[in-house]
């Protein structure tokens, strides 16, 4: 996901200004969903192999890979908790949401 | 150089002038010989296009749409119940401003299973926002195939060639085929303003809300409206390198016209012969064959329909519990004008039963005799 | 406008005797329709080809129904069914046949011809023994009999158009033209 494009809602107030067609006019950058979650992946980064299964099946691409390791991104993460099934060193564990 | 072609393969020579980078399509009865053509073409190197085999049409489509948005120039064609299976993608090319051409051959929808020429196959994709052509001849096929591929590229809105199954399909004609180079400097690449590109990522056709779904409609509908200025326009620039004029509509006689026949597709040419002979016998008749359907021509059609006291409307289609398409269409696109014709709809030649010179005869005898119609419909040919 | 219509049975290459003849008409500046029945074709069924020549564009795009002449590729059509039905008065009917044409009973308004195309197509190793392809020894004789197109058109025609075996293809048409 790029995180350079502004997190805004874009709203369009002419005609004259939008696209002919629906191209990124659903951009969902502004919407945070990491609001939705209640269960949160955490990277035990120690038995982390750099393997990046878990950047390639989150998808919300909200894990991203900074100085080759993995890193989420709880702004958007809605905790579906696929990227703790799909690691194949079981390093990352889907823990409670504080209430 | 002149050619005997049949009208499927003149759909395949357009393609290929056309420079289709991508093909995707499924067989179909009686659609068969455009893709097989065009299949061989890409296997010996004839046409530099990939040919994508797929295992449905609705798959044919989906397969052009994504090559399309890719950037490359895609072609396919269909018939009848592979184009009704298509249906949901005609609206996800339109409103995805693809700009896939397609070759329709009209086969009538089963069941009864038929094999055999109507339009209501092609017809019930109306409002699916694609610009559609009916033709008439082997070399009307060829030459409008390029000719949409230049509209639909501008406007970025798909088109369907529309042609009789057997009567054009399988029929042979003498047809001129264009020079490449020629082609070439009539149809430049196709260069989209938008594309599917790792180098500027975009979500495409994702979530729109009531916010801004409605502007969507309306700039298509804008863009639709300009189709027939710029089929004028592109039309006369082909005459101009290749000598034959594509037009909306083919007027034939209409001038001095106190009757005019309105007709489509192959049936819109036979109907000329019976003008011919009408005007032997001093009516003055007249054919307007449509040949753009969507948009619809209405300048064109209120221009030459408000000069004539009577107009017969000959539809092999109907849309049940209202009446033939085109008849609705020419009623609605003179409701209000200054002088109002005397309209009558006919429906003939279902599911390929022939439209001779004795149907129009018939039609126009008819339509002669009488003030005003007397049925609604007035079916020709029905056993009754 | 001549209106010609073929009889033959379906796998005998009735459809492309008349693409040939009116890849020959169209060389010599012709306009030419040519289409064969509408629908289905089943090998050994009795099919249909039609063809309409003009010197002008031909826009009547109906199906023909009473031709000026008819050709019958496959004489066990003239017994199984009415090859005359439509045919206009004065029509030529071209029958490749072994037989001469006095020996058919057909009405005198219309003038026969016959010409042994089976013969010439085994001749020439067209086909099989079984099944001869006679189409281009057919047309061979239909363009000399309706005087049609010159013989060179119909070479030429059978050259660019016939995938396989196109001169042996070729010697027969000639012959056939000749003895027609």
């Amino acid at each position: 996901m790029s995180k350079k494009k502004e997190a805004k809602k874009i709203v369009f107030n002419s005609e004259k200004e939008m696209p002919i067609v629906a191209m990124s006019i659903g951009s969902m950058l502004y919407n945070k969903t990491g609001a939705w979650r209640n269960i949160k992946p955490v990277i035990d980064l120690s038995k982390c192999i750099k393997c990046g299964i878990c950047w390639k099946f989150c998808p919300d691409a909200s894990i991203d890979i900074i100085d080759d390791w993995p890193q989420i991104n709880y702004d958007y993460c809605k905790g579906c908790g696929i990227c703790a099934e799909e690691c194949p060193q079981k390093c990352i564990v889907m823990v409670e949401e504080e209430k | 150089m002149k050619k005997v072609i049949m009208g499927n393969h003149a759909l395949s020579y357009g393609a290929m002038l056309s420079r289709a980078q991508v093909i995707a399509a499924y067989p179909i009865t009686p659609q068969t010989q455009v893709v097989e053509l065009l299949s061989e073409m890409c296997a010996d190197g004839t046409l530099n296009a990939k040919f994508i085999k797929v295992e449905s049409e609705h798959s044919a489509m989906a397969a052009c749409l994504g090559a399309s948005l890719a950037g490359a120039r895609t072609f396919t064609a269909t018939s009848a119940q592979g184009l009704a299976l298509m249906h949901e993608l005609l609206h996800w090319a339109s409103g995805g401003r693809l700009p896939v051409v397609m070759g329709n051959i009209n086969r009538a929808m089963a069941p009864g299973w038929s094999i055999w020429t109507d339009q209501n196959d092609s017809l019930s994709q109306r409002d699916t926002g694609w610009i559609q052509f009916y033709c008439a001849s082997n070399q009307e096929v060829l030459d409008t195939v390029i000719q949409a591929f230049k509209v639909s590229e501008k406007l970025m809105i798909p088109s369907m060639i529309v042609l009789d199954a057997f009567a054009l399909s399988h029929t042979y004609e003498v047809v001129d085929v264009p020079d490449q180079d020629k082609v070439d400097a009539y149809l430049p690449p196709f260069n989209p303003p938008f594309r599917l590109t790792p180098d500027d990522p975009h979500a495409f056709g994702g979530l729109t809300s009531p916010e801004h779904y409605m502007e969507l409609r309306y700039k298509l509908q804008k863009d639709m409206e300009k189709v027939p200025a710029l089929v004028e326009e592109t039309g006369k620039e082909y005459e101009k390198m290749f000598g034959r004029y594509l037009g909306q509509v083919d007027e034939y006689l209409c001038d001095d016209a106190e009757f005019i026949f309105v007709t489509s597709g192959t049936a819109g040419y036979t109907a000329r012969v019976v003008v011919d002979e009408l005007r032997e016998k001093g009516i003055k008749a007249g054919n307007l064959r449509i040949k753009l359907f969507r948009p619809f021509p209405f300048e064109k059609v209120r221009s030459i329909l408000s000069k004539v006291p009577k107009v017969a409307v000959v539809d092999r289609n109907i849309s049940y519990g209202h009446h033939g398409i085109f008849y609705q269409e020419v009623k609605s696109a003179m409701y209000g004008q200054p002088h109002q014709p005397v309209i009558f709809g006919f429906i003939t030649g279902l599911g390929g039963r022939d439209i001779t010179r004795d149907t129009f005869k018939e039609i126009a005898d008819y339509a002669l005799s009488k003030s005003q119609a007397e049925e609604e419909i007035v079916w020709i040919g029905v056993k009754k | 406008m001549i209106e010609i219509r073929f009889h033959g049975r379906g796998g005998q290459g009735t459809v492309v005797a008349s693409k040939i003849l009116a890849d020959a008409l169209a060389k010599e500046g012709n306009y030419v329709q040519a289409y064969p029945e509408f629908g289905v074709e089943r090998r050994g069924a009795p099919v249909f080809a039609f063809i309409r020549i003009d010197n002008k564009p031909i826009y009547d795009k109906s199906r023909i129904y009473t031709p000026d002449h008819v050709v019958v590729v496959d004489p066990t059509l003239v017994e199984a069914i009415d090859v005359t039905e439509g045919l206009k008065d004065g029509g030529y009917i071209i029958i490749n046949s072994d037989k001469k044409p006095e020996e058919f009973k057909f009405p005198s308004r219309y003038k026969v011809f016959t010409i042994n195309a089976t013969e010439i197509a085994v001749k020439h190793k067209l086909g099989t023994l079984a099944a001869p392809i006679v189409n281009t020894a057919i047309v061979g004789a239909v363009v000399k009999i309706l005087n049609l197109t010159k013989l060179e058109s119909l070479v030429e025609a059978i050259r660019e158009g016939v995938p396989l075996k196109p001169e042996d293809n070729i010697k027969a048409a000639i012959e056939a033209y000749e003895k027609a």
